[in-house]
């Protein structure tokens, strides 16, 4: 049934993402990859991985952002994935049914046994969160692992979403965003953390911190400190300039 | 858009398709034509032809079609499963026309009323088509008033230039509906110059720093991209036409989409004989050319919100 549930469930797992803390290092996107390539939308099927035109299905992609100009610009590294959304236009739009909120506690899956494969759902998603798997010819999607976080085989601590339990910066939190006083609740209140796109109206579940205010003593001074030492001749030694040259590089 | 070529062929087809159904309605409810074996025939195998084939095109798309069939179901929610629904149902009345008209030779009284009802289904099925893609929200552009009245008039525009060639090679044809045509044609194409001026003026409803979240930071632009190469968001949303080239294709388009036909249909309203055939089928040449490139255009030119992400600026 591609109608949303009647009521908002009391529960909504999501993420939130700390763009203050994510490095960039792709791991979240690569375990994110490597689990869910045997998890409930397996296999994430890619073609040509080692021709000049690879392609292939991620859940998880990370872009690195720069924003503002000069000393007051930042770069962000920025981890993409599946919203969540309360009113997703992916699971409205689908005509058989095989996409769908889980009532119980939000989460958008889609059924491969019933997708035909028509990509409207895709279309329909500003966020570009999902992926068709021309192998398989139906549409695939972030599951918020729901195979891990409904494992009660797992020890409770890895009961978390691969890309969470893999990230080496904590820049990625999971919790129950339905509940105002889970941590993670909590930490979106605390921090500001906010929508992607909130205009086009999806209302997504996840949300994002933004990145802290830069303090002064961090941002990069205007006059460079070591012009001196790297002039030619700057040491008197033409070796030692050598030395600084090669290592300046 | 991806202009993908099954879904151009599937909204033209079956638009034209049931645009001859509209006009056929019309036509019978005004007496205005007598009811003979060989326009019926053709008229009709054209219609469900069109119609037919284009249903079928629309499902080479899919990653399934064995089960295109369960696209029936979601009619609450989706205006896909709700277009599948109107198609299928639309062949029962149409059927029922074809049969008073061929084999019964009569459009009076019940024939009549299902010929309406034909041509009723006929509008709702276009509406349902415009409506898929009015409907959604992450393609801004689309969802523009003027986007389901283009496809209903588009849909009149060239199954009105079908019937008008049919009958001015078959049947007797009579003046006023050759500029009839000609009315629905320029108002599609007025219809379509509206929405190409209110597209490029549109205030942008999202932009880099809206789908990051970091405008305040100032202009948001993509240093890296996830990966080297391209990904299945890119090639299907990420499709890109220069502003040029697009000014070029719509000239091209209202070129042959309206000023022929308009004028191919005014005069036919005056000739007859051979001259009547030859302005006929140069008025539905320049139809089918300039309705294919309006609908490439218009999967061409819309811009997908997804693509902020990988570096578009606003949509």
């Amino acid at each position: 049934m591609t109608s949303l549930p009647q009521q908002t469930s009391a529960q909504q797992p999501g993420l939130v993402i700390d763009l203050d803390i994510c490095v960039g290092c792709h791991a979240c996107a690569v375990n994110c990859k490597e689990w869910n390539t045997g998890g409930h939308s397996a296999p994430l099927t890619d073609e040509e991985p080692y021709g000049a035109d690879p392609l292939g299905v991620w859940f998880n992609r990370i872009h690195t952002y720069e924003a503002g100009d000069g000393a007051e610009g930042q770069t962000v590294h920025f981890p993409r994935s599946c919203l969540h959304c309360e009113e997703p236009a992916c699971v409205t739009v689908c005509p058989t049914g095989a996409s769908y909120k889980r009532e119980a506690d939000g989460i958008v899956l889609v059924n491969a046994d019933s997708c035909i494969g028509c990509k409207l759902c895709s279309w329909a998603c500003p966020y570009g969160a999902r992926e068709y798997d021309h192998s398989d010819g139906v549409m695939k999607k972030c599951t918020l692992c729901i195979e891990r976080i409904e494992n009660q085989n797992l020890p409770e601590i890895d009961r978390v979403p691969a890309c969470v339990s893999t990230c080496p910066a904590s820049a990625r939190h999971f919790g129950d965003l339905g509940d105002p006083n889970s941590d993670i609740s909590q930490l979106v209140q605390e921090r500001g953390g906010y929508d992607l796109m909130p205009e086009m109206g999806m209302k997504p579940v996840n949300k994002y911190l933004p990145p802290r205010a830069q303090p002064a003593s961090l941002a990069p001074s205007p006059t460079p400190t070591s012009t001196a030492a790297t002039e030619p001749g700057g040491t008197g030694s033409p070796f030692l300039d050598w030395v600084d040259r090669t290592l300046s590089r | 858009m991806h202009p993908a070529y099954s879904v151009i062929f599937f909204t033209t087809a079956s638009g034209a398709g049931y645009g001859m159904l509209v006009w056929l309605a019309i036509l019978a409810a005004t007496n205005a034509v007598s009811p003979s074996l060989a326009s019926g025939v053709t008229i009709f195998v054209v219609a469900l032809g069109l119609i037919t084939s284009g249903l079928l095109s629309s499902t080479f798309h899919l990653g399934h079609p064995e089960r295109a069939w369960r696209a029936l179901s979601q009619w609450r929610s989706s205006w896909l499963s709700r277009e599948g629904i109107a198609a299928i149902v639309t062949y029962i009345p149409a059927l029922l026309f074809a049969l008073g008209w061929i084999v019964f030779a009569s459009v009076d009284g019940n024939w009549r009323i299902v010929g309406l009802i034909t041509g009723l289904m006929a509008l709702v099925t276009v509406a349902c088509t415009g409506m898929i893609y009015a409907s959604l929200k992450a393609i801004p552009r689309w969802t523009d008033a003027t986007v389901v009245p283009i496809y209903l008039a588009f849909a009149l525009s060239s199954g009105g230039a079908l019937i008008i060639t049919v009958l001015a090679i078959l049947g007797p044809l009579t003046s006023q509906w050759a500029w009839l045509v000609a009315l629905a044609t320029a108002l599609a194409w007025a219809l379509k110059l509206l929405y190409w001026h209110r597209i490029d003026n549109a205030a942008p409803v999202a932009t880099a720093e809206s789908a990051t979240g970091l405008g305040h930071l100032g202009t948001v632009r993509q240093l890296e991209a996830p990966h080297s190469g391209e990904n299945y968001i890119m090639r299907e949303m990420g499709f890109q036409i220069a502003r040029k080239h697009a000014a070029r294709l719509r000239m091209i388009a209202l070129l042959f989409g309206g000023a022929i036909p308009i004028l191919a249909f005014i005069v036919a309203g005056f000739v007859g004989g051979p001259a009547l055939m030859i302005v006929a089928l140069a008025g539905l040449a320049g139809t089918v050319v300039g309705v294919l490139l309006e609908r490439w255009l218009f999967f061409a030119e819309a811009q997908h919100a997804a693509m902020l992400f990988y570096g578009a600026k606003a949509v």
